[in-house]
């Protein structure tokens, strides 16, 4: 564990992606990708609408306006064309095949320095759906990034609080609690040694060199998590 | 006439005949011709697995060797197809085991394909030789293990470019010590590191072995000593190549190569460390086939290496290779007949490497004998694609990827629509075609008046209305596959070209504008098709028959709809309508 947190320190990522930070959920900046930069005075930012079939879950709206994107609905029938999606978010384009952006993944991270060779795309489960989905984590730049196209992908999936980098706040124990009782799913990952972890306990890159895959849980089952996710985050801080 | 000739004559003519098409034609001539020919089949080719059922091909080949099948559709590659839709090879094998005990060889690409299977292909056939294993999925090294334990007399494998779930390298050391029956082993796709000392056996062992593709674990120093014992082969693929720079190390890679004096075909080179490739200088002049396409070296080590292949006819390469790299290309290898320079970053908006429309201009014009282009680059012009299909009249497949969706000529602004009309206007034996960049309906207007041998065409983001796939559908005498993404195309051109559909193999089209109910109608009209709908957010609840499906993938069938699907297809056919109202009434809506 003490390595753990040696390999932190040396690791220069300035310290907005590990200041822990209270702050609603952002995540407007979906479709035109502009995360980190686009903060008004306090810190508030649009929720992205999913639409989901079954609960009509959709508007959890916490602030209007700005980057506030609807994201395209089939049920509405609207004919109208959505804003194009960010290069990161089209599937399948350019036409290259999985094995070779893995291959060239695994090539690229070898040989830059820190993140080892582990695949980029992952496997995405989420209890209840009926199929699972691969992601290719070296699409997005952040964890919002990746929620919002998680929420695409599954409709009752809408991630809950989380700072305006994604990353959670895990050193707060009844905090914590609380996401996972209110949540409905959570994003949980397996990484390296093989243990499940809560998604957003590192920052972003560490996340992608280290995630083997990815399960949507329930809020409560993601509960027996939790003490685990605030002992790696203890032990690195 | 016909009868005259007994029936073991007829059969000793159909036995030169191996081409599919030539016995399909062979078996229409007369009912008797069609019996003989059916008895003496040998190879199966099944370009869809659900096009057919297995109980109809074993009712009408009776004794079959070879079976080749396909599963998912080709966007499949690309993450368009979710995963769960299907190509379970598993029910296929069950099948086959029964009818043909002395089936020899699988052929799978694109299928899901378990250990389970494997194992019972494993055990099954009493001569099994060859399988192969292109884009599948689902398997483990577990599976390998009964296969390399249980095929005594195996010629190949082949593993292809398969996601398998590396338990081990444990599996290779499965083939038992009088195995020595291997002609071709592929098993670059895999993670895990196999028992060095059993390869190094098995290779030894294998007078025939003429095919080695290695995966990444086998590092470059122990190449050597499979090389020492394998000088007969013919093609290699490389393990890692890279090592630190040693001279001993790099004097022995020499040496090995020296001894080679059949390899035609080279392949691997991950991790490529350049100052190695000299070693490899001897062989060059005689390597018709080269596979850098992971290698990250760059110029002027790639140039260099390359230019001294002058017998090559396939080079696949990364755009590191840059115009430069292509001119000397173009000006050292004369027999090239097919080149793919595939994207080192293609997620870039910014280009990371200076190669242009200009590189493949360059190849077009010094190598004569250019047929096949598979191109990944982020500029284009009209004047490029002029002058390429004005160069290269013999072209057959030509694959263009322009990275930014709908870029247009980057000289004029204009649309790409004169280039790629050029292409399919003076390249009349075209059989594929992908395009990409800014294109409108004027391009299918091109494409349907002059492709007429076009069998695969492939469109992204391109067309502005139905029209566009009108032309294709209605001019397009020789098209078998369809596939199509992002386009402005719906439910009139689809269905007015209906009976088409049963013409061709298969249609795809996903993101553009058809609706649920033109799928339903087209699904009762033609009850010779499938038409399947995906649709992973479920069924619409209000307004569902204008509403339109995010994918639908057409294909004709004699086995009727399919019984595997995912709860996110739906095959539409005259039952659908109330196969729909149930399942909205399960969800309690």
């Amino acid at each position: 564990m003490a390595m753990i947190s040696e390999e932190h320190s040396k690791e220069k990522l300035g310290f907005e992606e590990t200041e822990l930070r209270l702050g609603l959920p952002g995540g407007g900046g979906i479709v035109n990708g502009d995360f980190g930069k686009n903060t008004n005075a306090n810190g508030k930012r649009g929720y992205p609408e999913t639409v989901n079939l079954k609960l009509n879950l959709s508007l959890k709206e916490t602030e209007k306006g700005e980057n506030l994107q609807k994201e395209k609905n089939l049920i509405s029938c609207s004919n109208n064309a959505v804003k194009p999606p960010t290069k990161a978010q089209v599937v399948g384009w350019p036409p290259v095949r999985s094995f070779r952006k893995n291959v060239m993944a695994v090539q690229k991270s070898n040989s830059e320095e820190g993140v080892g060779g582990t695949a980029t795309f992952v496997k995405v489960s989420m209890d209840g759906a009926p199929y699972l989905r691969k992601v290719d984590l070296n699409m997005y730049k952040s964890y919002q990034d990746l929620y919002g196209a998680l929420g695409k992908m599954f409709n009752s999936f809408t991630m809950g609080k989380c700072d305006s980098q994604g990353m959670m706040d895990f050193m707060n124990e009844s905090k914590l609690k609380d996401l996972l009782n209110g949540s409905d799913f959570v994003p949980t990952y397996e990484d390296k040694d093989g243990d499940w972890m809560l998604v957003g306990d590192v920052p972003w890159e560490m996340f992608v060199g280290s995630c083997k895959r990815l399960r949507i849980m329930k809020g409560t089952e993601a509960i027996g998590l939790a003490p685990r996710a605030m002992e790696k985050c203890k032990n690195r801080s | 006439m016909a009868q005259s000739f007994p029936e073991d004559v007829l059969e000793h003519v159909f036995s030169f005949l191996n081409y599919d098409k030539d016995r399909n034609a062979v078996s229409l001539v007369c009912k008797s011709w069609y019996e003989i020919e059916r008895l003496c089949r040998r190879r199966i080719f099944i370009g869809n697995c659900y096009a057919v059922s297995s109980e109809i091909v074993i009712r009408r080949f009776p004794d079959v060797r070879a079976v080749e099948l396909k599963g998912k559709p080709h966007f499949a590659d690309f993450n368009l197809v979710p995963e769960g839709w299907g190509g379970y090879v598993y029910p296929w094998i069950v099948s086959l085991a029964r009818a043909y005990p002395w089936l020899e060889e699988i052929k799978l690409k694109r299928m899901v394909v378990t250990d389970e299977s494997l194992e019972l292909i494993s055990k099954s056939f009493k001569n099994y030789k060859v399988l192969v294993l292109l884009s599948c999925e689902g398997f483990t090294t577990d599976g390998l293990a009964s296969i390399a334990a249980n095929c005594r007399n195996l010629r190949e494998l082949d593993l292809g470019e398969s996601e398998v779930e590396d338990l081990s390298g444990h599996w290779l050391s499965h083939f038992p010590d009088n195995c020595t029956s291997l002609v071709s082993l592929n098993i670059s796709c895999l993670g895990s590191e196999v028992s060095f000392c059993a390869l190094e056996r098995l290779v030894a062992r294998c007078p025939n072995l003429k095919t080695l593709r290695l995966n990444r674990a086998v590092p470059l120093e122990k190449l050597p000593n499979l090389l020492c014992r394998a000088p007969q082969l013919v093609e290699l693929g490389t393990g890692a190549y890279s090592a630190e720079i040693q001279s001993d190390i790099f004097s022995n890679l020499a040496e090995a190569f020296l001894g080679c004096k059949q390899l035609k075909g080279l392949s691997g080179f991950w991790d490529v460390v350049p100052a190695y490739l000299p070693a490899m200088y001897s062989v060059c002049s005689r390597i018709t086939s080269l596979n850098l396409s992971y290698a990250t070296a760059q110029n002027p080590d790639l140039v260099h290496f390359v230019s001294q292949c002058s017998n090559l006819q396939r080079l696949w390469v990364l755009d590191y290779i840059e115009d430069t790299g292509l001119e000397a290309l173009a000006a050292s290898c004369k027999d090239l007949h097919e080149l793919r320079v595939f994207p080192s970053d293609p997620f870039d908006a910014e280009a990371n490497v200076s190669l242009t429309e200009q590189g493949l201009v360059a190849v077009s014009e010094g190598c004569p004998k250019l047929q096949s282009v598979l191109y990944f680059c982020r500029q284009m012009s009209n004047a490029a694609l002029v002058a390429i299909a004005r160069n290269r009249p013999n072209m057959i497949r030509f694959r263009l990827c322009i990275i930014e969706p709908r870029a247009p000529d980057y000289l004029t602004l204009e649309p790409l629509d004169t280039g790629f009309g050029a292409i399919v206007e003076n390249c009349k034996e075209l059989r594929r075609l992908s395009m990409s960049g800014l294109l409108t309906d004027r391009v299918f207007e091109y494409i349907g008046t002059h492709a007429k041998k076009l069998e695969m065409l492939s469109i992204a983001f391109a067309g502005d209305s139905d029209s566009g796939l009108h032309h294709v559908l209605s001019g397009c005498e020789s098209l078998r596959k369809l596939e199509i993404r992002d386009c402005p195309f719906g439910d009139k051109a689809l269905l007015a070209n209906a009976t088409k559909l049963e013409t061709m193999r298969s249609l795809w089209m996903s993101s553009c504008s058809v609706s649920f109910g033109a799928c339903k109608l087209l699904g009762q009209k033609m009850p010779r098709l499938n038409v399947e709908v995906i649709n992973e957010r479920g069924l619409p609840d209000s307004r569902p028959e204008s509403c339109p499906v995010e994918k639908l993938y057409v294909y004709r069938t004699i086995a009727g709809p399919r019984v595997d699907m995912p709860g996110f297809v739906w095959t539409m056919d005259e039952h659908v309508s109330s196969r729909l109202s149930r399942v909205t009434e399960r969800r309690g809506d």
